[in-house]
């Protein structure tokens, strides 16, 4: 036997079609799956197998047309033309039959064997609809319809055996017919390419991309021909797609029982109401942030438990093997005190990644961008910028990678310049921290009235730049509305163990290094290791930083560490703050009482805790964000720009907040 | 009459597409275009529209909905 080959196959379909669950549900991978278009931009691609054949899957953006017009489509069409695809799957919502297949004519023309993934047929079910599974395939040229439920993983098996042995069938060339003069010329061009271009095997497609005045076939195939391509025939060509696509939904879609539908329409009558869509979506937000600081407090008892062990534990073993004291500080006091107090936060942040994933995967989200169009508009962005700012709330790094579904360059950048303002997951642990230990039963008030500050900051700023930048005119919303869910448990697991885990294996290297840098410096001085903290390099850097920080309430050298310290990931400054007042578990009662009082013999109250929380708020975002905006962006002007400026309005709002706040307090 | 001069609720057919070239092009490869008929489902003062088009809901800025002329249509 020749050496096994893998069958290479492409997922290809619109956004929303549950394209990106079914790859899950095949290969195991733990992608990420939104509810709104365009979040798969990235090629990704996993291994399975089905009876011994090794079938390699590669999940393609969603798509709504072979165009060229995106990234997306770009990157969709150079794959399955260019790459060693063998056969194509084209997922599809049944339950949107009608706009799914215009893709899928697209697919039918370049001649691969293709393979109809007919995902949601329960929904279809639920809404009193019926498919005729033997008339559609008749109607695509007998290509392979597979029923599937990529949320109840049924008909998996079917579909990887219709991948097996269907990957080398040859497939019918015309499945749409084109009016007599159309199919003239088609006939005309690909004979004429044939000629100019031998290897090319894509003949029925080319032509009619030529037809269609599409750019990059035509600077690919430079075919002089005014007397066929004598001017655009997309129109014709989209409208008979279309017409054949109607004449198939009339033929295999039945309506059994119409009295079910227009359920999302009463849903949306709600949720995208002229004036209650912003106060319900506000409300929306505010439970969400609630949920996440009380449930996240009440769960944090467990982990407190369990972190005292492991501090007793590891002091009691190391002991027993006889460590010399300054290992057990570094483990105890470094590594124990910052990691763990960090992992205590750890229900926080599961519960506000579970209310997001929920909104999100239930088709909440899409709602938003349009509940928020007119208030954007009037900041010169179109409501789909303010997707990625509702993502800021749990990270800054996927948000800002988020702002690629806006077509406008200039869109982009304000939208990467406002989304650090949104407060992120690891933000979340300083306000929970400082807000608990200052302002008792206004904890909750205090952290969320940073929320409202970053958003407020943001509208204030966008306001600006639009005054600034006038004239030119927002890239407008265009955005699907999918039909709401009831969320996938499976989907949502997956969501947010991504995030958990992102969030643990932040703790174990990032947090874990500056642990323990924070501990060296506090630990060694430019004589060794010190025994008075005050000779430590870490004192010596604080104390040359009070003077800078005392405007705003700040000047203290622990404060200046932690937040230089922070730079790094935010959560760094509370871990930092545990490790310099060797605090042990700094998110129990006994160490915030520890803390507090610490902090009180400094003159440390209230009014400066707020400041720095204000100024955690602000300030430069960490690492990751400052390298995807890199990313991103592609300039490292634009990124310092962004770096300098958080870092003079969180100095400025810092000492602004200080100052008023000291004289009305 | 364009998108913004419509009934919620009520059915049109699109008579032609104002818009530049690129949001146009996509409006098409949506199958939004000449002949296409449009429900209005939700308008905003701000003129932030909901359409279905061919079983599909899209929200639309104002921008777009302004650029999209329709005329009555009785089922």
């Amino acid at each position: 036997m020749s050496k096994e080959h893998v069958i290479q196959v492409a997922f290809v379909g619109n956004p929303n079609c549950g394209k990106t669950t079914l790859f899950n549900a095949l290969t195991g991978a733990n992608l990420k799956v939104a509810n709104w278009p365009g979040v798969t931009v990235e090629k990704k691609e996993g291994l399975t197998s089905y009876k011994g054949q090794k079938i390699n899957l590669v999940d393609l953006p969603g798509i709504y047309s072979l165009t060229s017009y995106s990234i997306e489509e770009k990157v969709s069409r150079r794959c399955v033309m260019e790459d060693d695809i063998d056969v194509i799957v084209n997922v599809v919502d049944a339950s949107s039959l009608e706009r799914n297949l215009y893709l899928t004519m697209q697919l039918l023309e370049l001649g691969k064997p293709v393979i109809l993934a007919m995902n949601m047929m329960d929904v279809v079910k639920e809404r009193g609809m019926e498919i005729d599974n033997h008339r559609l395939p008749e109607m695509l040229g007998h290509i392979p319809v597979v029923p599937v439920s990529a949320r109840k993983r049924t008909g998996l098996n079917v579909l990887l055996h219709a991948v097996k042995h269907h990957y080398e069938e040859e497939m019918p060339e015309t499945v749409v017919a084109y009016t007599e003069d159309i199919e003239e010329k088609i006939s005309v061009l690909k004979e004429r390419l044939k000629e100019k271009y031998p290897s090319l095997v894509y003949l029925r497609w080319t032509a009619v991309k030529l037809l269609e005045n599409d750019e990059e076939t035509i600077k690919e195939y430079n075919l002089d021909a005014p007397d066929i391509l004598d001017r655009s025939y997309e129109k014709e060509i989209i409208n008979q797609k279309y017409d054949y696509i109607e004449e198939i939904v009339e033929e295999v879609l039945f309506y059994k029982d119409s009295s079910k539908e227009g359920k999302t329409d009463k849903v949306d009558r709600l949720l995208t109401h002229q004036f209650w869509g912003v106060p319900v979506f506000l409300g929306i937000m505010a439970f969400v942030f609630f949920l996440t600081f009380t449930i996240g407090d009440a769960l944090k008892g467990v982990f407190e438990i369990g972190l005292d062990a492991l501090l007793n534990g590891s002091t009691a073993f190391l002991t027993s093997l006889h460590a010399s004291d300054w290992v057990i500080s570094l483990v105890v006091d470094g590594v124990i005190a910052g990691v763990g107090g960090i992992l205590t936060f750890l229900p926080n942040i599961f519960i506000l990644f579970l209310a997001l994933g929920i909104l999100e995967d239930s088709g909440y989200m899409a709602r938003v961008a349009y509940v928020m169009d007119g208030i954007m508009g009037r900041v010169g962005l179109s409501g789909k910028a303010f997707l990625p700012m509702v993502l800021g709330f749990g990270c800054t790094v996927p948000a800002v990678m988020a702002t690629r579904t806006l077509e406008k360059e200039a869109d982009r950048k304000r939208t990467i310049f406002l989304t650090p303002f949104m407060s992120c997951s690891a933000r979340l642990p300083i306000y929970v921290l400082f807000s608990s230990m200052f302002f008792e039963e206004y904890a909750a008030i205090a952290a969320f009235s940073l929320y409202v500050l970053g958003l407020v900051m943001a509208v204030i700023l966008a306001l600006i730049m639009g005054k600034v930048k006038k004239g030119d005119s927002a890239g407008s919303l265009l955005m699907e509305l999918p039909e709401y869910k009831m969320p996938n448990a499976r989907t949502i697991a997956i969501y947010v163990w991504e995030k958990v885990k992102d969030y643990l294996s932040k703790a174990g290297t990032t947090i874990f290094v500056a642990s323990i840098v924070i501990w060296f410096i506090l630990n060694f001085g430019i004589h060794g290791m010190v025994a008075d903290v005050q000779e430590s390099f870490g004192a010596v850097l604080g104390h040359w930083m009070e003077p800078l920080l005392a405007p705003a309430g700040l000047g203290l050298w622990q404060v200046g560490v932690a937040l230089i310290a922070g730079l790094s990931a935010k959560e760094v400054v509370v871990s930092s703050m545990a490790v310099l007042f060797g605090i042990s578990n700094i998110n129990s009662a006994a160490g915030m009482t520890t803390m507090t009082s610490a902090l009180g013999q400094y003159g440390f109250g209230a009014v400066n805790a707020y400041a720095l929380m204000v100024f955690c708020l602000l300030y430069t975002p960490c690492m990751a964000t400052v390298a995807t905006i890199k990313k991103e962006s592609n300039s490292w002007g634009f990124t310092l720009k962004i770096v300098l400026f958080q870092l003079v309005l969180a100095y400025g709002a810092a000492v602004l907040v200080f100052q008023a706040g000291s004289l009305l307090f | 009459m364009t998108l913004l001069e419509t009934q919620k609720g009520e059915s049109y057919r699109v008579k032609n597409i104002m818009e530049q070239e690129n949001v146009q092009r996509r409006l098409e490869a949506l199958g939004i275009l000449e002949g296409t008929r449009i429900k209005v489902l939700n308008q905003k003062k701000s003129g932030s529209t909901i359409i279905r088009v061919r079983g599909t809901r899209w929200a639309l800025g104002r921008d777009i909905a302004g650029g999209i002329q329709v005329e009555g249509y009785d089922e």
